[in-house]
């Protein structure tokens, strides 16, 4: 039914049978305002439980942050006997291993993603695509088990006495590979880590680069440039905001893991130099110790640990938005 | 459409019915008798129809839900100190009796060959004694080769009552680890690596040479595990067994120990096991619930007569028969309701 018609038909609505019953017109008009509130209402949702969760932490840390002060964030000493509580210890564990993972995790996912969307015969390109999505589905309880039962044995005897016999006096860097070989600890963790985020990392940055437009693509192969001419000058510039967004994504999820963690970090509330060495994470120790928490400054500096958590998830959410604000301006200029 | 109808209708029903019933026993708390009260809430729900829903949340947990009056009784594992029983109007009593063993990986020491004592272990986990072939452990173990590895100390990360009796009786048996740890269901070990819960514990140890690390008796038995024996406070060496733990129960001054506040470890008689410990109950004395409160302390009091035999095939140990009778003349004298004894002995 052509446009102009129609609304004739309804105007004059004499001679033509009208097409648009104004019952179901306003059943129609009710349905739509409706349809907006409720995701009005869902979209406020979103909002008030956040806010919820923060007051919520802030009035369970209240009664530790207001006793400790400062000293709770500077101080390394976590003893439940003597009610003394520092986070420095578990902020420390849980930005180490989240570096490490990223270090691990973001150049394998760059790898994984180029190699499949670049460089992989059709052949091979759905069943690595559908290994990373499996990869991605396995709950971190089972990284954990298989961690601790499988990986750290494998590391306990063969990777980390090589590195403490090869790296452990080298100058600047020997004394991340010192101590003795426990097989868990803030290195094990980080592998863990890096393994259970590649699956993010690597689908997040496939589908970016899959949104490259192929035009540009063989412009560059038409311009006589290699692959790896096109990838560097091309597609990785092209996705600069993707890949951002994939490794933040990764870093974010890093951050809060709690159960592979804890069963492959050691559990202990101490800073070591060495990354062979056991330590703890903010979420790690929270799951251990929450249970059985037994006073009202043990369960509050708890509590404090899950909003320095939430603080720094915040933070690094903050500074990627900053980060790709940034990066959409420059690419936009460049446009 | 209909039949959707009606299924819902059908299902909501069901659930009513389902919350009806609910005349079940609520408890919360402790995650070391875990097992053996969902061993016998399943006896007791086929004999009598009355289930039991334990959330075995932990003791933090169990205490903090029956200060809530959420559930109609509590369970922890470190028993609460009077004052708090009393501005809180609540009693507790032993339920079950467990011990922790110290199991070790040495090359060429089988279960119960290495012989220990308090003082050891805690030197052992301040990080003093680093090696097996150290001239204290030597003494303890004259007939023992023991090589040069160095002592790798394993301990449970996740707060529990494990922690608490083991760190409990190292504060009774060293000065210097009572001043500077101390005891409690998490502290702050200076050496060693922590593993989550029992089967981390003993993952750890049995994967790492030269460690020594400390389980539930009954983890170490069903594992094989190599255990030590240890020096109690009447000076024997004792092995663990169900009747060590018994032993450290019986000869324990319950009699003299207000509210049941009676830690279990380093106690005298010649054949107890030092770090036996009980799991504990909690309820109100005067409760606002005194029916579900009744109920309760049936089952409970079903558990002491006819629980034994299943709690040994758990290798928990049940408590001797005069702490039994001395529980349940606590429950006629102290639980009322109405002004009235609440427990009638039946």
């Amino acid at each position: 039914m052509p446009g102009p018609s129609y609304f004739c038909a309804t105007r004059s609505g004499t001679d033509i049978v009208a097409i648009i019953d104004p019952r179901h017109a306003a059943k129609q008009l009710i349905f739509e305002r409706i349809f907006r509130s409720a995701t009005l209402t869902a979209a406020i949702l979103v909002l008030l439980i956040l806010g919820g969760v923060a007051v919520s932490l802030l009035r369970g840390a209240w009664p530790a942050l207001s006793h400790f002060r400062l000293a709770f964030i500077t101080r390394e000493i976590w003893n439940p006997v003597t009610e003394q509580f520092g986070a420095l210890a578990p902020i420390y564990g849980t930005v180490v291993t989240s570096l490490i993972a990223m270090l691990i995790a973001v150049p394998t996912g760059f790898g994984i993603a180029l190699f499949l969307t670049e460089l992989c015969p059709p052949l091979l390109k759905r069943p690595i695509g559908v290994a990373v999505e499996l990869l991605a589905a396995v709950p971190s309880i089972i990284f954990g088990i298989w961690g601790l039962f499988v990986l750290a044995p494998v590391l306990q005897r063969y990777v980390q006495p090589w590195l403490i016999r090869n790296l452990g006096d080298v100058p600047a860097v020997g004394h991340l590979f010192k101590g003795p070989p426990y097989g868990i600890g803030i290195l094990t963790a980080g592998v863990v880590l890096a393994i259970m985020v590649l699956p993010f990392i690597a689908a997040t940055m496939r589908d970016v680069f899959d949104t490259v437009p192929p035009m540009l693509k063989e412009s560059g192969y038409g311009l006589g440039a290699t692959t790896w001419e096109v990838i560097w000058n091309v597609v990785v510039p092209h996705s600069r905001v993707g890949i951002v967004g994939g490794t933040m994504l990764g870093l974010g999820r890093a951050l809060g893991e709690t159960m592979a963690v804890t069963f492959v970090i050691g559990n202990a509330h101490r800073i070591s130099s060495s990354l062979l060495a056991p330590g703890t994470t903010i979420s790690s120790a929270i799951a251990n110790e929450f249970t059985e928490a037994v006073g009202d400054l043990y369960t509050s500096s708890l509590i404090a640990l899950g909003l320095l958590l939430f603080l720094i998830t915040f933070t690094v959410i903050a500074l990627a938005q900053a980060m790709l604000r940034r990066l959409e301006r420059r690419t936009g200029a460049v446009a | 459409m209909k039949i959707v109808k009606r299924l819902l209708i059908l299902g909501v029903a069901a659930s009513l019915s389902l919350a009806a019933s609910a005349a079940d026993i609520s408890g919360a708390g402790a995650t070391f008798p875990y097992p053996i009260y969902a061993k016998w809430a399943d006896a007791y729900k086929k004999l009598t129809g009355i289930g039991l829903n334990y959330q075995s949340i932990g003791s933090g947990g169990g205490i903090k839900q029956i200060k809530a009056k959420t559930v109609t009784f509590g369970a922890s594992d470190m028993p609460l100190k009077p004052d708090d029983l009393k501005s809180s109007g609540l009693i507790q009593f032993p339920m079950i009796i467990g011990g922790v063993v110290p199991v070790v990986n040495i090359k060429g020491v089988g279960p119960g060959q290495l012989h220990l004592d308090g003082a050891t272990v805690a030197a052992i986990y301040m990080g003093d004694i680093t090696q097996w072939n150290d001239a204290a452990i030597k003494k303890l173990n004259p007939k023992l080769t023991l090589p040069g590895t160095a002592i790798a100390p394993v301990y449970r990360s996740d707060g529990s009552g494990t922690n608490f009796l083991f760190s409990d009786y190292l504060s009774k048996t060293s000065p210097k680890f009572q001043s500077s740890i101390g005891a409690n269901t998490s502290v702050q070990w200076p050496v060693g690596i922590g593993a989550k819960g029992n089967e981390g514990v003993a993952n750890m140890t049995t994967q790492t040479d030269g460690a020594i690390g400390y389980v539930e008796y009954a983890y170490a038995k069903q594992n094989k595990m190599s255990f030590t024996t240890l020096t109690n406070k009447a000076g024997n060496a004792v092995a663990p067994s169900a009747e060590s733990f018994q032993a450290a129960a019986a000869t324990a001054d319950w009699a003299g120990a207000d509210s049941y506040f009676l830690i279990l470890t380093d106690q005298p008689g010649a054949k107890s096991w030092p770090i036996t410990g009980a799991s504990f109950i909690l309820v109100y004395k005067q409760p606002d619930d005194a029916a579900s409160v009744n109920e309760a302390l049936k089952f409970f009091a079903w558990a002491y007569k006819d629980g034994a035999s299943m709690a040994a095939e758990l290798d928990y140990v049940p408590l001797p028969a005069a702490l039994i009778s001395q529980v349940q003349k606590t429950w006629t004298t102290q639980i009322t309701s109405g002004g009235r004894p609440l427990w009638s002995g039946k």
